[in-house]
């Protein structure tokens, strides 16, 4: 079944405008539960109280803060907030192009798919351009009152693109110093690259499945039959295991697997 | 080893006060009696048709999840460029723990000098996780992963089929994209601007007394603001 567009826009590109839409590309697969009133079983309802007096406050009377230290906070109005949202548009602005993988993936928030709205043909051909010039795009939008950095990028003949956190929320590696202790020796280094080229091999998203997610579904399927299987209890939390000796381990496993195989 | 988000927690989150700037909280109730409803007082509940739910414990939940574990299970090396990016979702830094910093050198220096990725699984917070681990500038860093099953491909999208594009449209976007090329990326440009005015705002209202409340606050709570880079300098510097 085809997704559904959750917002439409306008690619700006120099004088050109490509009509898009908007498709999350994430299939949440979360096992949902709803919290259930211990006596009806029913689904409960949600409200604010006062802790101290146990009340009940109205919707119209609850107002927001931000806490500049310990229990002080700044009210801010519903006009305030209304006047920091970006003033609406259906444009998609590129600030600039550059060479492919520029931006870490550290960036990168959640991807959506930019599929054509009418102009099949310019949509397809905007994405063979940023192909065959191995760019990606960092655009700005706003949508539902707020305002977005992305990047574009063309995956597969189509466009993709990623919402960006905040760039002064993420931390990047060469902000921090390195580990210290004394820097592994080549020779080191040659035996760790045998090691680690006897695990080498190419990604398939498809060999890995979430297992404990398949667990509590194929738990509730059978609870729902009147059947719930009995569980044992979890067992005692292991000893902690260094790096090394977890690689050690890995290596030692596929070691096993690869002689069973051969 | 030890785990750090790569990414400080949402810089204007506003927290809900009641009339007189009590900070509120929110709390279950039963719509028909009206009853709050404590922790104690709900069940999780999975609806398996119409208002009918399977009802699971906390209990049961917990025998489900995987077997605690700190370690990081490591399942494959792959090239550092080639998981498609739509899988990241979240970012942190590993940092060795005593007794580990020699064979943690040694993993990132291998897979930097060689370019890769591992591939790897482990436990937090009775979930297990798929990670990337990437190795930075001698730093180990996890991105959690989205499974499979959790990505759409375009054709579930309903995208339509690509159609050949006309050669001169595409010469013509291939202009626009050099004359708008950079080669450098400057991270500022990424600053949320919303996020930048609420915080300017919030510093021209405080000056005034109206606009600001103050609650007692209870004493045990913990209210260190941590700053995170200077907490991972120091466990990534500290020698033992």
């Amino acid at each position: 079944m085809a997704a559904r567009a959750i917002w439409k826009g306008n690619l700006k590109l120099g004088k050109n405008e490509v009509p898009v839409k908007l498709y999350s590309a994430v299939e949440d697969q979360t096992v949902r539960f709803h919290v259930l009133d211990d006596t009806a079983k029913k689904r409960v309802k949600q409200h604010m109280v006062d802790p101290d007096s146990g009340e009940e406050v109205e919707t119209e009377e609850i107002q927001k803060g931000y806490e500049i230290e310990p229990g002080k906070y700044v009210i801010l109005t519903e006009e305030d907030l209304e006047k920091l949202e970006p003033p609406p548009s259906r444009d998609i602005d590129v600030v600039e192009f550059l060479p492919e993988n520029t931006i870490s993936q550290q960036w990168y928030e959640r991807p959506y798919y930019i599929g054509p709205d009418g102009d099949v043909k310019t949509y397809f051909a905007f994405a063979e351009a940023l192909a065959n010039k191995k760019r990606e795009a960092v655009v700005n939008w706003v949508m539902r009152k707020k305002y977005y950095a992305g990047v574009l990028r063309a995956v597969d003949d189509y466009l993709v693109l990623f919402t960006m956190r905040d760039a002064k929320e993420v931390i990047l590696a060469d902000q921090l110093t390195k580990p210290a202790g004394a820097a592994p020796t080549q020779k080191e280094l040659a035996m760790a690259t045998q090691l680690v080229e006897m695990l080498q091999g190419e990604f398939d998203a498809k060999e890995y499945k979430d297992e404990y997610r398949e667990r509590v579904q194929e738990f509730i399927k059978k609870k729902a039959r009147g059947r719930a299987p009995r569980l044992k209890p979890v067992k005692a939390k292991r000893q902690t295991t260094a790096l090394d000796s977890v690689l050690a381990k890995s290596i030692e496993a596929l070691r096993r697997k690869e002689k069973r195989a051969a | 080893m030890l785990l750090y988000p790569a990414a400080r927690s949402n810089r204007t989150s506003l927290r809900m006060l009641g009339p007189d700037g009590q900070p509120l909280s929110r709390k279950y109730y039963a719509e028909k009696t009206g009853r709050d409803l404590d922790a104690d007082d709900v069940v999780r509940g999975y609806e398996v048709a119409d208002n009918k739910f399977v009802i699971v414990t906390d209990e049961e939940l917990e025998r489900l999840a995987p077997e605690k574990t700190r370690d990081i299970d490591l399942k494959q090396f792959v090239p550092a460029g080639s998981i498609p990016p739509t899988h990241f979702e979240r970012g942190y830094f590993l940092v060795p723990e005593p007794g580990s910093q020699k064979a943690y050198k040694l993993l990132a220096g291998t897979m930097e000098k060689n370019e890769l990725a591992g591939i790897a699984t482990f436990v937090m917070r009775g979930k297990e996780y798929l990670v990337a681990i990437f190795a930075d500038n001698g730093i180990l860093r996890a991105e959690t992963m989205r499974f499979a099953d959790e990505l759409r491909s375009p054709s579930d999208v309903g995208l339509p089929k690509k159609k050949a594009a006309p050669a001169a449209t595409v010469r013509k976007f291939e202009k626009v994209i050099a004359t708008k090329s950079k080669k450098q990326f400057s991270p500022t440009k990424l600053a949320d601007k919303q996020a930048d005015s609420l915080l300017k705002l919030v510093k021209k209202k405080q000056s005034k007394r109206g606009n600001v409340v103050r609650v007692e606050e209870e004493m045990e709570k913990d209210h260190n603001v941590i700053d995170l880079v200077q907490v991972l300098k120091k466990s990534l510097g500290a020698k033992r």
